[in-house]
This record gives C-alpha cells, sequence and structure tokens, in this order.
C-alpha cells in the first residue's frame, strides 16, 4: 500500500498548501518523490518520534494538517502519550500513518510489530483509526482523514485490491454477498484476503456474507446488527483480541442485543512459541491462514 | 502583552498574593514551583509576549501561576478564577485542553512543551510570520528525552523565534538536580549544541526583559535559551529552596505568614 500512499499524498498536498508531512527517519525507496513534490512541507524529524508527534501538533495549532510517518509500531508505542495529550485532548488535525501494521514487518522480529496498535489508539478521545485491507482504499481513506482534520491513524499493509460491487455500512465494507448465507465473517485489516481465499472451497462458496471493518471505534448500525444475529459470527484480525475488533464488535453487539449463535475470534496470539518467521508463518502459528480459516469456517456450516 | 504602565516590583507582589490566596482557598500544592517562576511570567506573557505569539508553560504544575498572569490579563475572569481546584471548573491543578484561549495546549506531563514550542515556531517559520514562541520550562523537566529531540530539531530548522526559558531553581520531585540526574539544564551544553543563551537572576524582571530584547536584535539564526537562576519558593521566607514547597499546602498561619512576607517584601501598590 506503500506506492497507493505516497501517490494519494502528493495528490492531497499539491490540491492543499497546509498539508505538511513528517517522517521518523523512514521513507527510503518510497516516499522520495513526496520529498519533491512537498519542499519545505515535507521534514525528516530524525529517529525522534515523540518529537515529531510534539512538532506536529504545534504546526497543526497553527493552522497545519500534518502526516507523521513511520513504521507502525514506532508510531504509536513509542509517542503515546504525545498523541494522547497534544494531539487528541486537543483535536488537533494530526494523522499517524504505521507502515507494516500486525506482523507486516515479519522477519524483523517483534520490535517491528504493531498488533497491539489498534487496541491503544482506538481507547484514546477522539481519534479514528483507519485500516484498509486493500490497496485502492487507501486514498478515499486519506481524503477522509484530511476532509475530517480530526486526530487520526492509518494502518498500511499489504493488500489487493476490493471486490466488486463492495458496500459501505457504517465503519464497515460489505464485500462477498451471499443470498441465504448460514453466517457472517467480518476481517479487519489485509488479512481479508485470506478470508477470500478460504472461501474458495467449494463447500464454502455462498455460504458466508463478508465485511471488513474499515474503522475503530466502530459504528454498528443496528440494521447490521441484526442482520448478524442469530446466526455463527466469525471475526478474524491481525490483531489482539483484546481492545481490538472482536472485543469491540462483541460489545456493540450485546448492547444492541443481536446475538450471533456462534462467536470465534481468530487473532493475533503474539509468539507463542518464541520463534520468528515472516508474516505468513506468524499468520499461520496464530490461526490467521486460509487453511485455518477455512476449517473454522467448515465448523461454523456445520454448527449453524 | 499589557499595554498597562506597571509597576513591576508591585506587579510580583501582587500576583504572588494573588495566587498564594489561590493555594490557601484551595488547600493545594505547588506553591513553591509557582513562585520560582512567576517572574519569568512576568517577564514574557505579561510584558513582552504579542497577540501573535505563543507562550507555553511545559511545566504545568506551576498552573496557579499562569491562571494568576492570565486573570491579570483579562483572559481569565475573576469568577472564573474563584472556580480553581473546585469540582467543574476550568482551572485544575495543571492546565486543562481547549479551555481558554491564552492556554494553547493541557501541561503537566513534563516534556512536551518543548516539542510543540518547536512546532509552533517552525510553523511560523513556514508561514514567513514574525510570530515568536516562548517556552517555560523547569530544570528537573530538562531530564526528559524530548527536551534534546526538539533542540536538535530547533537547531537543525535555524528556529531563533523559539525562546526557551529554564526556571532553574535547583531542586525537582525527590531531591537536588545536581545529585538525581546531574544538571541537564547545564547553559555549556545549550551554548554546545548551538543555542543562543543567556544567564540571568530569574527574579530580576528587567533583566530577563534585557536579555529577551536582546535575542530579538541579534538575528543569528539560532533559537534562543534563557537559564533563569531562580529559588523556589521565592518571597516567602520558609518556603524558599525548600524541597517540601513543591507539595505541601498552607495551614492557616503559614499563609498569613506568607502574605506577610511577600507584602513586606514587594510593596503592594492596589488598584484605586
Amino acid at each position: 500500500m506503500r506506492k497507493e500512499f505516497a501517490a494519494a499524498i502528493e495528490r492531497i498536498a499539491q490540491e492543499d498548501d497546509k498539508i505538511v508531512f513528517i517522517t521518523g527517519d523512514l521513507g527510503y525507496n518510497a516516499l522520495e518523490s513526496v520529498v519533491d513534490v512537498l519542499g519545505p512541507r515535507f521534514i525528516n524529524a530524525g529517529v525522534a518520534e515523540q518529537n515529531m508527534v510534539g512538532v506536529a501538533a504545534g504546526m497543526a495549532y497553527r493552522g497545519y494538517k500534518v502526516f507523521c510517518y513511520s513504521i507502525a509500531p514506532f508510531a504509536v508505542y513509542r509517542c503515546l502519550e504525545q498523541f494522547r495529550n497534544d494531539v487528541c485532548l486537543h483535536k488537533m488535525p494530526v494523522f499517524l500513518v504505521g507502515n507494516g501494521g500486525g506482523y507486516g514487518y515479519g522477519i524483523m522480529g517483534s520490535t517491528h510489530h504493531a498488533i497491539e496498535d489498534l487496541a491503544c489508539l482506538s481507547s484514546l478521545q477522539n481519534v479514528n483509526t483507519y485500516i484498509p485491507a486493500f490497496a485502492d482504499e487507501v486514498s478515499p481513506m486519506l481524503d477522509q482523514i484530511v476532509a475530517e482534520a480530526r486526530p487520526a491513524y492509518l494502518r498500511l499493509g499489504a493488500g489487493g485490491k476490493t471486490p466488486d460491487d463492495a458496500e459501505r455500512i457504517g465503519t464497515f465494507k460489505h464485500i462477498v454477498h451471499s443470498h441465504d448465507s448460514i453466517g457472517t465473517v467480518v476481517a479487519l485489516g489485509p488479512v481479508a484476503g485470506h478470508v477470500l481465499t478460504a472461501l474458495q472451497d467449494e463447500l464454502l462458496t455462498g455460504q458466508f456474507d463478508v465485511y471488513t471493518a474499515t474503522n475503530l471505534p466502530l459504528d454498528v448500525p443496528n440494521e447490521l446488527a441484526h442482520r448478524w444475529a442469530g446466526k455463527p459470527l466469525l471475526v478474524v484480525e491481525e490483531h489482539v483480541s483484546i481492545g481490538g475488533l472482536a472485543q469491540q464488535l462483541s460489545v456493540q453487539l450485546l448492547t444492541k442485543g443481536a446475538v450471533p449463535s456462534h462467536f470465534t475470534s481468530l487473532s493475533a496470539q503474539g509468539y507463542p512459541n518464541g520463534l520468528y518467521g515472516d508474516q505468513q508463518y506468524h499468520q499461520q502459528l496464530s490461526g490467521l491462514d486460509p487453511a485455518n480459516i477455512a476449517h473454522h469456517l467448515s465448523s461454523l456450516l456445520i454448527a449453524g | 502583552m499589557t499595554t498597562k504602565p506597571i509597576d513591576i516590583q508591585s506587579l510580583r507582589g501582587q500576583l504572588r498574593l494573588r495566587l498564594l490566596g489561590l493555594y490557601n482557598q484551595a488547600h493545594a500544592g505547588h506553591i513553591g514551583c509557582s513562585l520560582s517562576c512567576i517572574d519569568l511570567m512576568i517577564a514574557t506573557l505579561i510584558l513582552r509576549k504579542r497577540p501573535q505569539d505563543t507562550f507555553l508553560l511545559s511545566k504545568g504544575h506551576a498552573a496557579a501561576a499562569l491562571y494568576a498572569c492570565l486573570n491579570y490579563l483579562g483572559d481569565i475572569s475573576d469568577d472564573e478564577l474563584a472556580t480553581y481546584y473546585k469540582n467543574g471548573t476550568t482551572l485544575p491543578a495543571h492546565p486543562a485542553p481547549n479551555q481558554h484561549k491564552g492556554i494553547p495546549f493541557a501541561t503537566g506531563s513534563l516534556g512536551h512543551g518543548l516539542p510543540i514550542g518547536v512546532g509552533i515556531a517552525h510553523a511560523g517559520k513556514l508561514l514567513g510570520d514574525d510570530s515568536r514562541v516562548y517556552v517555560l520550562m523547569s530544570d528537573g523537566e530538562t531530564n526528559e528525552g524530548t527536551t534534546w529531540e526538539a533542540a536538535h530539531f530547533a537547531l537543525q530548522h535555524k528556529l531563533d523565534n523559539l525562546a526557551v526559558l529554564i526556571d532553574k531553581n535547583g531542586l525537582q520531585g525527590f531531591g537536588r538536580t545536581a545529585d538525581v540526574f546531574g544538571d541537564t539544564a547545564d547553559v555549556r551544553i545549550w551554548e554546545t549544541m548551538g543555542f543562543e543563551t543567556i544567564e540571568v537572576d530569574g527574579h530580576d524582571v528587567e533583566a530577563v526583559l534585557a536579555g529577551l530584547d536582546n535575542f530579538q536584535a541579534s538575528g543569528t539564526g539560532k533559537p534562543k535559551l534563557v537559564i533563569a537562576h531562580t529559588v523556589k519558593g521565592k518571597g516567602v521566607s520558609y518556603m524558599e529552596n525548600r524541597l517540601e514547597w513543591h507539595y505541601l499546602p498552607m495551614t492557616p498561619a503559614q499563609y498569613e505568614q506568607a502574605c506577610a512576607d511577600v507584602s513586606a517584601l514587594f510593596p503592594v501598590s492596589l488598584p484605586a
């Protein structure tokens, strides 16, 4: 998604002279043309993420709309207090961008993974998080982030193309429509692609409706909650379940009295064996791979 | 910046009595911290800050001094000031967000004001205006790593519209700064880094003003630093240079003594 991200930033910055882009010394082989387009509005703040976010808040105070870019864990964890106090409490238009959400940085190791980022950020006041599942969602999400001009976090990963006929409902996108579906899958981020792969199994095709959650905190329209009630619901996310999609969704559904017949959560499990590998390796360990998703869907088929 | 004719000595006493009154009615601590930096606020916030400038109290625990100054400037009404520290106030022990024009950012967690101030100063450069930014920090606060991140950013971007004031009273949360973490507010560190620096008596308002005015005339392209040598609890005999007055509230007798000390030291000419 970095290519789509850079192209969109260039476009938006050309349209709006109040856009500033700050990087925490990252962007090699991705942001070079952004540097050229933004000129003095592109700032390399060095390896100093806390200051980067404080500076962004100060610039936003003077009328700028400021992107702060880094690898996802560095953009979120190191400067969480700056984002909370200096940005969110003041509703400043400062937008964190974390590249490589989830296990995206794979063999780079646990320091480079962000599997608790959405729990941290979506629990803050006045912030919206954006989690594209597909690369073509990045550009319109950036337009929305700039238009809303409030604290935001964009979690980038590696995704394909949004399925045709996708339909937006609240903070969800209905990406697979099935008549007489026996259950529902809600996925967060690019791991939605694994759900689509799992559904290519001929026993599963046409049996499930699939949605992506595009933002946290969630906005679950009543109509959607009740559409899911009484049927099996599988939640798939490359994020820990605590504070993530599964937990936030279950609270909303229970609050609305829209109870699924079965609720299954597939989520990031951290580092259960203490061993490290690429993104697929970690997804598999957490049961987020297409085969395991298909296995759970088959179980729901029986349960449903 | 006020345009009223000012009797500085009288104002130093008047605002001290005001903040002592606030702490007394609230039975609150951080009195020594406010008395340490109130003279720096008189110089910057009251006497030098223009409408296009920004003042940030990074050492948010001196909020009562800030509130007293903003009340003097008319930004906080007497009625609002009377709610200090009470339930339902916009004036808690540390400055709150989005409540008063004179308080651009909530502070209280140390090490936040300088990065924000640097961002405001950099925005001023990018916008091409003549705005200035004053950031008032404590010496203990310079323990925070963000101090050094922000300082290097300010140097790299030649933010000569930024003036950092360090209230150097030599005491921090649980000891003397020299004993806790070394002297991270040592002027030589900042000078070596490339800041344009001055050291002044932080209670000599005229000296602070002269230093600031000299900065403005210098045009060096360097960010500015004022090391202000101060006394925690300045003006109240039993509080001066005592760590406990970071925390303690006053008894009624202590309040009476504090007011007597201040009145003796700074003759207050009350408005007619």
